[in-house]
């Protein structure tokens, strides 16, 4: 324990900003600055509410992210349970005294911002259910009382979530967390047969989504059963992607989205509009981006001496994956649409500064990586 | 000590194989996200690459809308190349709803400036309600010029009012033309629905052709629209313009009338009823067509008040007939020229067959009155037609009986339509045979019947036009002319079509085929009949004696008719009541048809005056105020018939 501690002690300031992942820094700042412009574009060209307000959190959460990876990884391991329990009284919190806004209740006001504690979590389960593999013995990761605990960490925050309600969200959260199992070492068999559960039990659970949610489903399998309704979203944003063709239709210049056809252009549709300014290869450009960060964070994860470490990265890798999956095949009509933002490039603070923490705690991991934990 | 290092060896041995696994499994989950990856990039493809086309084209149709324009009619000229029926600037007052910061103050302001109705106010508010609040409303569809300046001056008051110029239909000679054009006005949907080229080019406020050549022609006049294409944005309000593609007059048409004469009729029948008819009688030129009274066509461009249109609808002159082809008379007089001629070609009479006039006919115990009482004692042809005796007509029609009559008639175009199709208006009018009656009447033909049709009374019922065009083919020597109101794309000289009349054959450019233009059996009969005429304009005692003119240059052969409206009873035959004493609706019909100049003659008309009494006093004299016109105006017609060659 001495050892490891004085080891620890051992990293300046300096060795620790030497010690940074530059390229993974680099990748985040390039898709920042991308951002920026993006939202400089969906604001018509100008300076307006979104661009100065996702420039602003930009200022604040890129910090926040380098001040993150000071601290020790040992820090964030042993504040995992606790953060994961604080987030969990926000949803409680929320649920209770929340902001209400288009018939859902996520929010609560911090004067400054305003918190969506569900993003949060998004970080927090793969902290929390990280520290539980890291501790746990491996002979014991299949026993009853195991598979109950961890199954226990994820629906309880799924809970609070599905009832704002917020589906993409509880979806996100849901996935994040069965990585960390599958990771941790749970039987593939229990993989399979829940699968096989939930297949069967998926018409039951249809029949409990609200009708929207049904709707959704429903615009998915065929968008034009409604296209001036429901539809609406889909159709417009596949004709900008499409329309974008090769090269796009140059900065500024996306027709879809300056005359207002594009729906959330700020939020979840932020790719429809980047994709058709700058088309096919800008689209595959930011795809390379994007891989360039899940790789690093793979490989940060691949070098930690530390299983709490190595399975926050590949857990984080895959939870930023997924977010991008989920959010690129919804515009692109490959899934139903589920609000489900892309990593830094949509406008929206809590998801922000998740993402932010989360690189954070990668990068915390990368400084720290021969941090041995006991 | 070595238990901690066991412990702790343990410990990392298990932390060792737990990496190995996580590792493991993130291997499988990496190839996973590879797949994926190409997935999405494989979607990518196909939407931006492969269907880049059918999107593009999608994200136009939802940027781009268009807007068409009205197109703009095509003018129509006179002979001379005069604007008869054009198109003028209009000044227009629309308002933008969105634009206007309190509608009803400006409302209220622009009520007072412009002395709006308030039904008009109401229609605007309830249009405000129909249209987006981005579309414009149209206040005032044609301000005028002091109006339209009183409104740019108060114009920094009026938030959200544009005026604008547009351009509307215009007929400069007002009452002129209108029986001839009809006039423009908004379609219905009927008509819109009827005619697929204005379906295809109709917008809100275009005007189409209601009546006579305007309704004829729309498809030439109509023109094609301006295309106006603008960027929309999702909510369809235009962001901005991107290309103005501009429309195509329509087609410019040129008619056979002459303004000047055509006014000239108008003067002379002012406040009267009736129609006045010129033709060239070789080429069959219409040169005036004038139905009175005629009515403005300008004021139903922009929507006709009740009061004026209750005023036009109920004058007892009726002016929204065209008496010219819709009008149908008893010819009167003015048919015995073809009794005359039917009767020289049947051989029924020769020009020294006599009849005494007594001044009455008796037949089965029925008596016919020749208008003169004391009667014309013994008279020729020549002097029959020049005093109009009744008596002789009588006789020489019962000797012709009516089959004949009515195949001499019908030749010289009594009982068809003149213009054909280019009038849905005109009517064919009727000449009576015994066959005619049997089939409509059920009833066996009377003698007395052929009698009173020989003065052109009884079934009988002619246009105005079908008298001028009878009288033209007298006057050019018994041929067949094709009446025409528009000049073809190959207009003919009148020598050209002088000489090809009377080589006999011509060949019709409509039907591609030689026609036979002779109508008569022998030529001297058409002679005997045009020196008739001649006697009753210019020697004494012919019934238009005193509406000669002496001057051979002018001087005009013609035949004078007095068509009765109802029976005369004998207590006013005996009475023999001057006109001002017979109620108007009781007047005679007052007829004249003639031809000038007797030498080369060029020019047929015909005239009648409703209710005017007789054709000596009220028709003849008309005439001669006309002729004087149309034969001074000669040359500078013959000038104009190589102006301009128009295809419609």
């Amino acid at each position: 324990m001495f050892q490891h501690d004085r080891l620890s002690n051992e990293i300046t300031l300096f060795q620790k900003i030497k010690n940074l992942d530059y390229i993974l820094l680099i990748s985040v700042t390039l898709l920042s600055v991308l951002s920026v412009f993006v939202m400089y574009s969906t604001d018509g060209g100008e300076i307006l509410f979104h661009t100065k307000n996702h420039f602003v959190k930009l200022a604040v959460f890129f910090p926040l992210m380098i001040f993150v990876a000071f601290f020790n990884i040992k820090f964030w391991h042993n504040f995992s349970y606790i953060i994961y329990f604080i987030i969990i009284l926000l949803l409680v919190y929320v649920s209770f005294f929340g902001i209400k806004s288009s018939g859902s209740q996520r929010w609560m006001d911090l004067y400054l911002f305003v918190l969506q504690p569900s993003e949060l979590m998004k970080v927090a389960i793969i902290m929390c259910l990280a520290k539980y593999f890291h501790r746990i013995k491996i002979e014991n990761v299949n026993s009853f009382t195991s598979i109950t605990i961890v199954l226990s960490i994820i629906v309880i925050p799924i809970i609070f979530v599905i009832s704002q309600p917020d589906l993409g969200t509880s979806i996100l959260i849901a996935l994040s967390g069965l990585i960390i199992l599958w990771l941790g070492g749970i039987k593939i068999k229990y993989f399979i047969y829940s699968f096989i559960t939930f297949l069967i039990s998926l018409p039951f659970i249809i029949s409990f989504l609200k009708p929207y949610q049904k709707l959704r489903i429903l615009t998915f399998l065929d968008p034009d059963r409604d296209p001036l309704g429901a539809g609406y979203q889909i159709i417009q944003s596949k004709i900008a992607i499409g329309s974008g063709g090769l090269d796009g239709k140059g900065f500024l210049k996306g027709t879809q989205s300056y005359l207002d056809f594009l729906p959330e252009k700020h939020t979840d549709f932020i790719f429809t509009l980047f994709s058709e300014e700058f088309g096919f290869v800008g689209s595959v450009c930011l795809l390379i981006l994007y891989s360039i960060i899940i790789f690093r964070i793979l490989r940060i994860g691949s070098i930690s001496r530390s299983n709490f470490a190595r399975l926050f990265c590949f857990g984080y890798a895959f939870a930023i994956f997924i977010y991008i999956v989920v959010n690129l095949s919804m515009v692109l009509g490959l899934l139903p649409i589920v609000g489900s933002p892309l990593p830094i490039m949509s406008y929206g603070g809590s998801s922000m500064l998740a993402t932010m923490i989360g690189f954070g705690i990668v990068l915390s991991a990368k400084i720290n990586h021969k941090q041995m934990i006991a | 000590m070595k238990e901690f290092h066991i412990k702790q060896m343990i410990k990392s041995n298990s932390g060792i194989r737990k990496a190995d696994v996580i590792n493991r499994r993130m291997f499988i989950i990496g190839a996973a996200k590879v797949v994926v990856f190409v997935g999405i990039v494989a979607r990518l493809f196909s939407l931006q690459i492969n269907e880049n086309k059918k999107y593009l084209t999608l994200s136009d149709k939802n940027r781009i809308r268009e807007w068409k324009l009205p197109p703009t009619r095509g003018n129509i000229v006179d002979y001379f190349g005069n604007v008869i029926a054009g198109n003028l600037k209009v000044y227009q007052l629309h308002i933008i709803p969105e634009q206007v910061e309190n509608f009803n103050y400006l409302l209220l302001r622009l009520k007072n400036l412009l002395n709006l109705s308030d039904k008009r106010i109401a229609r605007i508010n309830k249009l405000k309600a129909e249209l987006k609040p981005w579309e414009s409303i149209i206040v005032s569809e044609n301000l005028s010029w002091s109006q339209f300046v009183k409104i740019n001056n108060y114009l920094y008051d009026l938030v959200g009012v544009k005026p604008v110029m547009t351009i509307s239909r215009n007929y400069p000679f007002n009452d002129v033309y209108t029986h001839v054009l009809g006039y423009v006005s908004q379609p219905n949907e009927q008509e819109i629905l009827e005619n697929e080229i204005i379906q295809e080019r109709f917008v809100p406020g275009m005007k189409i052709g209601k009546l006579g050549l305007e309704k004829r022609l729309e498809n030439h006049l109509i023109g094609t629209n301006a295309i106006q294409r603008y960027e929309v944005n999702a909510y369809g309000k235009r962001i901005n313009q991107l290309e103005h593609q501009k429309g195509e007059q329509g087609s410019k048409i040129r008619l056979t009338v002459d303004t000047e004469i055509q006014k000239a009729c108008g003067k002379l029948l002012n406040k009267k009823a009736g129609s006045i008819s010129v033709m060239d009688i070789y080429t069959g030129d219409i040169i005036a067509m004038y139905s009175s009274p005629s009515y403005n066509p300008n004021l139903f461009l922009f929507g006709i008040s009740q009061d004026e249109w209750q005023l036009i609808r109920n004058n007892p002159l009726k002016p929204l007939i065209n008496k010219t082809l819709s009008g149908l008379y008893s010819p009167g007089s003015t048919i015995k020229p073809i009794v005359a001629l039917s009767a020289l070609e049947n051989k029924v009479i020769d020009t020294k067959f006599k009849v005494k006039c007594t001044g009455k006919m008796e037949l089965y115990g029925q008596t016919f009155h020749c208008w003169k009482e004391k009667g014309h004692g013994w008279v020729s042809l020549k002097n029959a037609m020049k005093q109009s005796c009744d008596t002789y007509f009588y006789e020489v029609a019962r000797l012709l009986g009516v089959d004949r009559l009515n195949i001499t008639a019908e030749k010289f175009g009594l009982g068809k339509k003149v213009l054909g199709d280019y009038f849905d208006n005109e009517k064919k009018g009727l000449f009576p045979n015994t066959k005619w009656k049997k089939n409509n009447h059920g009833k066996g033909w009377v003698l007395g019947e052929t009698l009173i049709t020989g003065i052109g009374q009884g079934y009988i019922q002619s246009t105005p036009l079908q008298l001028c065009m009878m009288t033209a083919q007298i006057a050019n020597g018994g041929f067949a002319v094709k009446p025409k109101i528009i000049v073809d794309s190959n207009p003919i000289s009148y020598e050209d079509a002088k000489q090809s009349m009377e080589s006999g054959l011509l060949f019709d450019t409509d039907s591609e085929e030689l026609l036979d233009k002779k109508l008569f059996k022998n030529q001297k009969n058409i002679k005997i009949v045009q020196e008739a005429m001649f006697a009753s304009t210019n020697e004494r005692f012919g019934t238009s004696y005193k509406s000669r003119i002496d001057d051979p240059k002018y001087q005009f052969a013609g035949k004078t008719g007095t068509a009765q409206v109802k029976r005369i009873s004998k207590r006013e035959r005996e009475l023999d009541l001057e006109l001002d004493q017979i109620p108007y609706k009781d007047r005679d019909h007052a007829l004249y048809v003639a031809y000038g100049p007797y030498v080369n003659p060029r020019y047929a008309l015909s005239i009648i005056v409703e209710h005017g009494g007789s054709g000596s006093k009220a028709a003849a004299p008309i005439a001669k105020k006309l002729f004087k016109l149309i034969i001074d105006r000669h040359d500078l017609r013959n000038k104009q018939s190589n102006f301009e060659r128009i295809n419609v």
